[in-house]
Order: structure tokens, then sequence, then C-alpha cells
């Protein structure tokens, strides 16, 4: 997160003093920068490992006929996180495109902890907790099954 | 047809989808999901899974150009989040109780409502009357460029929107989309924010909001790698072209036809709900 360190220093678009705005505008248009470049990168490297998925895959079951016209569910191997993470480690092609799906997953929950910091370094508390609140229901979505 | 040409295929129907979704605004999300059923005869929640995946995909890959344009608002879009991902946790939890018809019956109706408001875009008018004092205390206001100066914006109606909101988080969750439509319409009708500010703040909400739901449909077996990612790529390629291009031209003519195609896939939507056939 090395982004964290221009949050201040960036006046961005805001530095106009003469419209009656809060003085910390500048700062929120740092803290927005930030958060695009993380998801611009985030959104990059998913791409980057499910292209690179897409290609063992093809390569390897580009012949097959797969069935996705009856609903039968992932395999369990690729319904939970810790599953795709040990099949990453096998290099099996689908856990790979999987594991770049999670990495896309993760790159607005990333956004939001961005929120929760940038937010208390502005010393905005209010809002802080807002994207504290936002993240939590986020996790929550990950660890209720079903 | 073998996977390769499957996927292939899919591929390039992607690419399109994305074009078209960030030519017209709407999302290249939204026509993924009838295409699959309606065209490649994919089960609905394999659908939903490889939508769903692709929203998060283009949400994330326009906010950088969408930043450096300095409409969007985060305080707006993360107050109004709380509100979509809780909706999205009902949505994404419905998909398991509502049957595939239902949700192709709703689908449909969403794709006409979405097809509708994009033929009825407008700007929202800024208020004479004293700001909001929800919105003052929640400090849901900000500026934004006109030209070459800055006005300033408050928002209004702060519980409708939340509750819009929510309501928004339902759907995307329930039907793998991002319901862009919906959120604009909390920001633009609702609140009153600048039709720019509205578009741009919504489409960072997508992916949190898309989110929300993914654990679900993760662990529930709708996202099948293999069927994701032509889609996923496609779009993004699509989306990322189709947003480069909405700078140089003005496009009426493939506004229009997109309408007409979303509009007759909302159709066909209801129609195989209504028959049973989802």
């Amino acid at each position: 997160m090395a982004e964290g360190s221009d949050l201040g220093s960036n006046p961005g678009l805001g530095s106009d003093p003469g419209l009656g705005n809060d003085a910390g505008l500048g700062n929120d248009q740092g803290l927005e920068m930030a958060m695009g470049r993380m998801l611009q990168i985030g959104v990059t490297v998913a791409a980057l490992v499910v292209l690179s998925g897409g290609v063992l895959y093809l390569k390897q079951f580009g012949g097959a006929q797969p069935d996705y016209r009856h609903f039968h569910g992932a395999p369990a191997g690729l319904a939970s996180v810790d599953g795709i993470l040990s099949g990453m480690s096998q290099f099996d092609p689908q856990s790979v495109i999987a594991f770049g799906i999670l990495l896309l997953i993760a790159t607005p929950i990333c956004r939001v902890i961005f929120g929760v910091v940038g937010f208390a370094l502005l010393r905005d508390r209010f809002y802080a907790g807002v994207s504290a609140a936002v993240l939590g229901i986020l996790l929550f979505s990950f660890f209720l099954r079903r | 047809m073998s996977n390769l040409y499957f996927s292939l295929a899919l591929f390039g129907t992607s690419i399109l989808a994305g074009f078209l979704g960030a030519m017209t605004g709407l999302g290249g999300g939204v026509v993924i999901v009838p295409a699959l059923c309606l065209l490649f005869k994919v089960d609905l929640h394999y659908a939903l899974g490889a939508s769903l995946v692709s929203v998060i995909a283009t949400s994330s890959g326009a906010a950088a150009a969408y930043v450096r344009e300095g409409f969007s608002n985060i305080r707006i879009g993360m107050f109004l989040e709380v509100a979509t991902t809780l909706g999205a946790l009902l949505g994404a939890y419905l998909t398991a109780k509502v049957s595939g018809n239902w949700i192709g019956v709703i689908f449909g109706v969403v794709l006409l409502y979405s097809a509708w408001t994009s033929v009825h875009e407008h700007d929202a008018r800024p208020a004479d009357h004293p700001p909001d004092p929800l919105a003052m205390r929640l400090n849901l206001r900000g500026t934004y460029p006109v030209g070459d100066h800055k006005e300033a914006y408050v928002g209004e109606h702060v519980p409708a929107a939340f509750g819009i909101m929510f309501g928004a988080g339902t759907l995307s969750g329930l039907l793998g989309i991002g319901s862009g439509a919906v959120k604009v319409l909390a920001m633009d009708q609702a609140m009153k924010l600048p039709f720019k500010v509205s578009t741009t703040t919504s489409n960072f909400m997508i992916g949190v909001t898309a989110a929300a739901s993914a654990g679900f449909y993760l662990s529930r077996g709708y996202i099948l790698p293999g069927l994701a990612m032509p889609v996923m790529l496609g779009v993004l390629v699509g989306s990322l072209v189709g947003s480069r291009l909405l700078v140089v031209a003005r496009v009426k003519t493939i506004r229009i036809a997109f309408v007409v195609v979303i509009g007759a896939l909302g159709i066909e939507m209801i129609f195989n709900g209504a028959t049973g056939r989802l």
C-alpha cells in the first residue's frame, strides 16, 4: 500500500478555495486517485492470471464438451477459497482461473479497506466507520455459507 | 461444439456485449445473462456466476478513466454501499430460494426498464431550496467540474435513495448484474445529483456491491472457471475499447440499436420464464 503516502499530497481538482467547500476535498481527490489506481492494478493482475489459466485450460480441455446446460454446481475444490488455493499449488488450470477470479473479487474489497484507512487519515471518523461497516458486510458474506 | 470453439464464440459475444454496454452506459452484464441462457443454452445459475464476475471486472476496469475526470463522489458512494451490499446479501440468498423461471421474469422486467431509462435520460436540475439538513450532516455533497469552473451540489431525499439502493443491491445479487440503471435512479432522481456524478459514482459502487454476492455465488458453485474465463476477459476488452471510443464519437444509432436488443432480450426472458423454460 505504497499509494497511501500520497493521499495528502495530491491537490487534485479540489484545490480551488473560492467555492466555499471544505478544505479536505483536495485530500479526497488524492484518496480517490489512490483507489482508482489500485482498482486498475488489481483488475490487470486478475485478468492476466485468468488469461494464463485460460490458456492452460484450453490446451488441456479444449476438445472436451463440458455440460453447462444442467446445473450441477462447481466441483467442491472450486467452490471455496481453500479448495482453489490447494488446486493452485498443483497448477490445476481451473484453479488458476478461479484464483484470478478471487483476485478480481478482492479488488473492490481492497478499495473499501483503502476507504477505512484513507478516511481515518483524513480524520473523518464517520466515513471511516461507514467504510468499516461496508467491509464488515463484505467479510460476513464470505464467512456465511448458504 | 468443442470447448475451444465454445469459448471463442463466448469470448466474441462478450466483447460485443462489453463494447455496447460501455457505449451506452448500461454495462455489459445486463446482456450477458440473457445471451448465455438464450443463445448458448447455459443454465441460468451458471450464467449468473459468469455475469457477476464480468460485472466486477468492468466496474474496476472503468474506474481509472472515471477518477481522472473528477466526477465521482467517494463519500456518497461509500454511504450508499452500506445499502447496496446489504441488499446484495439478500439477493444472493434469494437466488437459491426463488425458481429460475421467476428470476428470468424479473430479469426481463429489469431489462425493459433499463432500455426505457436509457432512452429517457435527462439531467437533474439544481435545487433552489435550502440544502437538505440530513445530507449536510452526513456530508453527502461535493463539487464537479463544469467547463473551467466547479459547481457545488448537495444530495436530497437521503432515506429514499438509501431504500432504492437496497433494492438495487438486491437485484444485483439476485440477477448477477450491476443494476447501474437502478443505482443511477437513486442518485439522479431521488438525490438530484448531477448526472455525471451519478453515473461515475454508480460505476464505482457496482464492483463493491457485486463483491458482496460473490461469496455466496462461489460457495454455491455458480462460478465455473471455464465458463467465466472467456466471458470476463471478453467483457473487459469490449468495455475498455468502448469507453475509449465513447470519448471520440457520439453514437446515437448504436445506442438505439442496443436498446432494441435489450428490449427484445427482456421480452424473450419474460416469455421463457413465464412458460417455464429456464
